[in-house]
């Protein structure tokens, strides 16, 4: 006890000193921890890149790659909630299956007959059913969980059999196509990409909300006295961090519509067909400006809301935010809920994507998810997770999915890739915590 | 004296059980502004459960809680922190993974004008009570899991203040603690009594109380031996209190006093 005492003041000194590398890191407050998978990452796509031949970076493959993780990447965000408190949600995909059969059926069969076809409500109706259905759905099952006190790891186990039966129930077994044109633009594609002009707005538009929080907490740190960063290190993650993403948005948009549809699009707009043909970029598909929204939204309720804090504190010790007052039960219904209502975007796009839903849709999500959750850092143990390290690892899973694809690796091998990366990132992120401690 | 005032809190007997074992049976204490209480007993005496049931962790089977002369009911944390009553437990109950601040506001959060949580502030007010109570506290932004027994145990305390407690709990405040920090929570519980909160100490070490307390009530096998002022008996006396029931003279006997022969 008396030696822990003392070692304090050494270890909170130790920050000040330090080699460089740890002196920048202590300035500009980056999780390490995040660093080190965007490192992963870049080995992984450099990798595949070399492997592939230069397949792997080309801005097609990477707007295919940032559409394919968009699903996985939304049911990843909430599954971190559910992680952090000590649960398990294995219901997802099968959640996914049936508010998307159910979402396939309401706009293709019941709002049809109520509004005529190609409604310009359609999506949005649709769109509202299957998120109070979702909703509903992650209630009841962490209701289950909480107040009749069966465990998460039960619960969403019959979950995943009861939905999958049921999406199967719901049209016996047949598949649903296709879909309202409007709620395909979900799933992306050529119509469904906000294309060059929009983008750069929406790049620029984020790069002005980083330069304004990073001021905002400057001057809330300057009102209150607290120590400063230095001035270098805000400038330095603005600068990284603006670069980053208008380089995102550069990639996006430096894919361009292939020439089929471009004619087809030159036609439908009355554009001449030029002589060596268009180069219509494609933007942001709006799948995965729906990922972003969603990884922000959800990021400021973890970070910025009661309802996150709770969720942190009972992660971190259950007896103590019971006795803080907190009412466990009620944010683990929440939690669920929420859960449930992210399954149900992810449906959205996912039927949207293939438009038409099938009976198999979203098989295996769960694993997925969690394995996206997982190497993006939320411990199994509970406690400890974030939001953005979840829209890491759905892309770090989808990376190995498509760069396996591109080489041409059979099934079976890429799962087997896929499982021991899984394990291997695991174990890293156990090393460093240990020696974290 | 004390015994003419309305006590601050009175508990007329309590009584819960467990799957038919009786963890405390009809038990009453009482507890006046500005005095400390020790209950004292072996574990498994029943001090732990009779207090959580005034802390709102446990509900009553039976018996009556007073609040200044009036009736409360008591049946959740909120409740009790309603009546200003906060505790300070001995599994030390803070979220590790947390920081200071986010563990001093849990339950209880600042919040900005838009509803979301008001981090700067709360941080502001951490820092102003922790360097009240513990000067040397530095690191508000780790989680509470990198910092030492002592200082878990300063923001456990500091939480219980920052909300104006009148009645405060301790169960087992320095069990976690070295001779250094023991003595910092000494002081502590000195300042506060001087400000008019009523204490409970709850040890079964008698060593680590005894000095600090005005009176001391003794529990046994779920039942109170006796209570006694601090200067009207020694503390072998009260060991024998707690090791066999005996009540000595200066005390006052209570149910669970040992029948003499």
């Amino acid at each position: 006890m008396t030696d822990q005492t003392i070692a304090v003041p050494s270890s909170s000194a130790r920050h000040a000193k330090g080699n460089l590398w740890q002196r920048f890191f202590h300035a500009t407050e980056l999780d390490t921890r995040l660093l080190g998978m965007v490192f992963a990452l870049v080995v992984i796509w450099v990798g595949f890149d070399i492997l592939s031949g230069g397949l792997f970076l080309s801005s097609r493959n990477l707007w295919n790659l940032s559409v394919q993780a968009a699903s996985v990447s939304v049911m990843a965000t909430g599954m971190v909630l559910v992680i952090v408190t000590r649960n398990i949600d294995l219901s997802v995909g099968s959640i996914l299956g049936f508010v998307g059969m159910i979402m396939a059926v309401t706009q293709t069969k019941y709002l049809p007959a109520l509004l005529g076809f190609d409604h310009p409500l359609t999506w949005i109706l649709t769109l509202s059913v299957g998120i109070a259905l979702g909703g509903a759905i992650g209630a009841f099952q962490g209701a289950i969980i909480a107040f009749l006190g069966v465990p998460a790891f039960i619960v969403t186990l019959g979950g995943l059999l009861v939905w999958r039966g049921a999406a199967w129930m719901v049209t016996s077994g047949a598949t649903v196509a296709p879909m309202d044109t409007t709620f395909r633009l979900m799933g992306g594609g050529a119509d469904g990409s906000i294309g060059a002009t929009a983008s750069w707005i929406v790049g620029i538009v984020a790069c002005v909300f980083i330069v304004l929080s990073i001021i905002h907490s400057r001057r809330q740190r300057k009102r209150f006295g607290f120590p400063l960063k230095p001035i270098w290190a805000e400038y330095f993650t603005g600068i990284v961090g603006c670069g980053v993403l208008l380089g995102a948005v550069n990639v996006l948009n430096s894919y361009y519509m292939p020439v089929n549809l471009a004619r087809r699009y030159a036609e439908a707009n009355g554009i001449a067909w030029p002589e060596g043909g268009l180069e219509i970029p494609l933007g942001i598909a709006i799948p995965v400006l729906i990922a972003l929204g969603i990884a922000v939204v959800m990021n400021f309720l973890t970070n910025r809301t009661r309802f996150g804090r709770y969720v942190f504190a009972i992660g971190g010790n259950p007896e103590a935010a019971e006795l803080a007052g907190i009412k466990t039960r009620w944010v683990t219904v929440r939690i669920f809920a929420l859960m449930g209502v992210l399954c149900a975007i992810a449906a959205a796009i996912s039927t949207a994507r293939l438009n038409a839903a099938t009976n198999a849709q979203g098989t295996l999500d769960e694993l997925y998810t969690i394995a996206a959750a997982v190497i993006g850092g939320t411990s199994l143990a509970g406690g400890m997770g974030t939001i953005a390290g979840a829209v890491l690892g759905a892309i770090v899973m989808q990376s190995l999915n498509s760069g396996m694809v591109l080489l041409g690796m059979d099934a079976p091998l890429q799962s087997i890739v896929i499982g021991l990366v899984l394990v291997f990132a695991v174990w890293l992120d156990t090393v460093y915590r240990a020696r974290a401690r | 004296m004390t015994q003419n005032r309305t006590p601050l809190v009175e508990m007329r007997d309590i009584s819960i059980s467990f799957g038919g074992i009786h963890a405390v049976d009809s038990a009453s204490v009482d507890l006046f502004p500005g005095e400390v209480v020790a209950l004292l007993g072996h574990n498994g005496a029943g001090k732990s459960t009779l207090i959580k049931i005034l802390s709102g962790a446990y509900r009553r089977n039976a018996g009556e809680i007073f609040i200044n002369g009036e009736q409360v009911e008591i049946n959740n944390p909120r409740d009790a922190k309603q009546f200003g009553i906060e505790t300070i437990y001995q599994t030390l109950a803070v979220a590790d993974n947390v920081d200071a601040a986010a563990n001093l506001y849990l339950g209880r959060e600042l919040r900005t004008p838009w509803g979301t949580l008001d981090d700067v502030a709360m941080e502001a007010k951490a820092r102003e009570v922790m360097g009240r109570l513990n000067p040397n506290f530095q690191r508000f932004k780790e989680p509470v899991r990198a910092l030492s027994g002592g200082q878990r145990q300063s923001v456990a305390i500091a939480r219980a203040i920052l909300f104006d407690a009148r009645i405060l709990i301790m169960d087992e405040p320095t069990a976690a603690l070295g001779p250094q920090e023991t003595a910092q929570v000494g002081e502590l519980i000195t300042q506060l009594k001087r400000e008019g909160i009523g204490i409970f100490l709850i040890s079964h070490d008698i060593h680590d109380v005894f000095d600090l307390a005005d009176r001391v009530f003794v529990m046994k096998n779920g039942r109170v031996v006796g209570h006694a002022r601090t200067e009207d008996v020694t503390k072998d006396e009260v060991l024998g209190m707690i090791i066999m029931g005996k009540v000595p003279p200066g005390a006052v006997a209570g149910p669970g006093a040992a029948q003499m022969a």
